[in-house]
């Protein structure tokens, strides 16, 4: 019992991480039908940038959340800045293009940044400091750190503010009329230019704060840190349906919820035969089997009858 | 591709002296253009499935993996020493012969590519990228994690010592001499490679024109209409699965024997992504346009990595080679998309929505003197959704 209750806590607290980073994958696809796949990368730099800066002013003083703070507030204006530039150079100008083309600029996108983080920061393991010292909780058996507790309510937080931002603010009536038909919501007094940015601006800081806090509570980051999270997230998003933000939210806590299960059980299951080195597996399998059954996502209600 | 004789057998004289040339300035070269064949080899196949039959697939390199491991598997002591009941069949060791393995990984990617291609064929587009990554990356893990409890595949170390190919008693590993010419291991690799490189052109070709490759644009331009017009969708995107898993299998058997060794490493996402940039830098669906767009992203990094060196010296170390190629191959990819998003040479097909200046007249349309042709609409663009 006291297994299945820290497998829920492991489970939310990465599904928690998979959310924030589905949630930019899905609006930008939401709007410009286009799978960003460098976003990932950008969940990488705002981690390792976080890090640059939390271990420069570590001798300062500072007090542990105060660091966190700065880095995060860093790691959200690099990020910001990251996608803003991404989108403007490699895939506004093939907004009219051949589907491909712009998925090829994306995953090119994601080649570099990758590359350049190699280059800026070294291709080693670098160890995140511990910021929020003390003592773990203990709930029911389950134990759960003051970071997890952080990354739980931080998630919730920015989700409902995203959520109120998408559906009550005007941005967020502009960002949806976009997604729903450009050209329309241009004749209505919309720029979908700016809308565009705007997204991918907000995608950017959902992915910085996912990346410090997966970087925060791993302990380590490095420059192929984006690559799983960013995959799994996109399953994350298509498994809720993609497009859709609810969506990506539920996608991205039940897939923590189910890899944290699988890793968690798999050894009992198959008598040792496969382990939880396997985790990664499951967020796939799992894909696969939704799509099959429900090629839509599970809250997604456009139809897979789309090119 | 209408080629005269003279241009055909300048060409074909220059393919077979190429390796004896490239071979004077050191064996890297020939290397260099081995692999870049077996690139071709892999755009071909990939080409395919999302040239022809317009299903992006994300996962290629995941059929190139199951044709080198059956290769690897099959050709060196790795099943011996780990079964001894296989060892005590096989008292010489097991080395099955090339005209066992190559088939066999065809047909074996080939299954491979139908299974994976059954439970998606009602996706389309984007969720079927994503599928067939996943798919790639479960092989992967299945590769890197299958050396417990029982040793299959070695793990994360790879399967070392898989014999080299060995065809009507030449042995491709061995430097043989002809007509006072030297042809080390490499050079033999070229001519097999080419010969397979040159097969899969004329089958590709042969396939474009045939009633399935129509078939398979018909499927790519629209599903529905093509549907409508009694085109199996179904059977034919299982075949296009299919077909060009079959040319991956092959081209991983190849790659197993060449380097001797499989891990892996050499099977990650990253390859298949650069795979896909090769059919889509070249211009998608069309043969020339692929063939250049694989030797062009394969063999350039490599040549320049040769010029690397003084830059490494200058960046402090931090631009070794590796990550100059990534580099290199990531701007390429940006680049070219941004300055021609159809590819560097499309096929010319496409270009015919850019103002036709005369209008598309059948044969069988009679105009009455004075009348005028009706404006016909030859493209309807869906509206961006």
């Amino acid at each position: 019992m006291d297994t299945f209750i820290q497998q829920i806590v492991n489970g939310l607290v990465l599904g928690s991480v998979y959310a924030l980073v589905a949630l930019g994958y899905t609006m930008v696809y939401g709007i410009i039908n286009l799978i960003n796949f460098a976003h990932g990368e950008v969940l990488m730099v705002g981690a390792l940038t976080s890090w640059t800066v939390v271990t420069a002013l570590g001798k300062s003083g500072l007090p542990g959340w105060l660091l966190l703070i700065i880095g995060l507030v860093a790691a959200i204006i690099v990020c910001c800045t990251l996608n803003y530039t991404i989108e403007k150079i490699a895939y506004r100008p093939l907004r009219n293009a051949p589907r491909l083309a712009p998925l090829i600029t994306a995953m090119g996108m994601s080649l570099l940044l990758q590359t350049l983080a190699m280059i800026i920061w070294e291709p080693t393991y670098k160890s995140y400091p511990i910021l929020l010292a003390g003592e773990p909780h203990s709930i029911g058996g389950a134990v759960i750190n003051n970071v997890q507790i952080l990354i739980l309510v931080v998630t919730a937080v920015t989700l409902s503010g995203l959520m109120y931002l998408v559906n009550k603010t005007k941005l967020g009536r502009a960002m949806r009329a976009t997604a729903e038909n450009p050209r329309v919501a241009g004749l209505m007094g919309v720029r979908p230019d700016q809308v565009i940015s705007a997204t991918f601006i907000i995608g950017a800081a959902l992915a910085a704060l996912a990346g410090v806090m997966y970087a925060a509570n791993y302990g380590s980051a490095q420059h192929t840190m984006g690559f799983l999270p960013g995959l799994k997230a996109f399953t994350a998003a298509v498994f809720g349906g993609i497009g859709n933000l609810a969506g990506a939210m539920l996608g991205g806590v039940l897939l923590g919820l189910i890899e944290s299960f699988g890793a968690g059980y798999i050894g009992a299951i198959t008598g040792g035969v496969l382990g939880s080195n396997y985790q990664d597996i499951f967020a796939f399998i799992v894909l696969i089997i939704v799509l099959t059954l429900r090629p839509s996502g599970l809250l997604g209600e456009r139809v897979a009858d789309r090119a | 591709m209408k080629l005269n004789k003279t241009t055909l057998t300048i060409g074909a004289v220059v393919l077979l002296i190429l390796p004896l040339i490239a071979g004077q300035f050191g064996n890297a070269w020939v290397r260099i253009i081995d692999i870049a064949l077996l690139y071709v080899l892999l755009a071909l196949g990939l080409n395919i499935v999302v040239g022809f039959a317009g299903l992006l697939d994300l996962g290629y390199v995941a059929f190139y993996a199951v044709g080198a491991y059956m290769f690897g598997l099959l050709a060196s002591s790795q099943l011996t020493d780990t079964f001894p009941g296989i060892a005590a069949m096989f008292p010489h060791g097991l080395h099955t012969p090339w005209w066992v393995v190559i088939p066999l990984g065809a047909l074996l990617a080939g299954t491979a590519g139908m299974l994976l291609g059954a439970p998606t064929l009602k996706l389309r587009g984007d969720y079927l990228a994503i599928v067939t990554l996943g798919f790639g990356e479960i092989v992967r893990v299945f590769m890197n994690n299958l050396d417990a409890p029982i040793n299959i595949t070695n793990g994360p170390k790879g399967i070392t010592g898989i014999d080299d190919i060995s065809m009507f008693g030449v042995h491709f590993g061995k430097t043989g001499s002809f007509m006072g010419l030297e042809f080390p291991k490499v050079t033999n690799y070229y001519y097999l490679f080419l010969a397979l490189v040159l097969f899969a052109i004329m089958v590709c070709y042969r396939l474009e024109r045939s009633r399935i490759g129509r078939a398979w644009m018909a499927i790519r331009e629209d599903e529905i209409a093509a549907k409508a017009m009694g085109i199996n969708t179904r059977n034919l995107k299982l075949l296009a699965f299919g077909m060009g898993a079959t040319f991956g299998g092959v081209a991983g058997a190849m790659f197993a024997s060449f380097q001797g060794f499989i891990s892996p490493e050499s099977f990650s996402l990253q390859e298949s992504v650069i795979i896909v940039a090769m059919v889509v830098l070249g211009g998608i669906g069309h043969l020339p346009g692929v063939i250049v767009g694989a030797l062009l992203l394969s063999a350039l990094p490599e040549v320049l990595r040769y010029i690397a060196g003084p830059l490494q010296q200058l960046s402090g170390g931090r631009l070794d080679a590796s990550i100059l190629r990534q580099l290199l191959v990531a701007l390429a990819m940006i680049g070219i998309m941004l300055s021609r998003p159809r590819g560097l040479w499309p096929s010319p097909e496409h270009g015919k929505d850019s103002t036709p200046d005369t209008l598309p007249v059948s044969p069988h349309m009679h105009l009455a003197p004075g009348e005028q042709i009706p404006p016909v609409v030859t493209h309807i663009k869906p509206d961006a959704q």
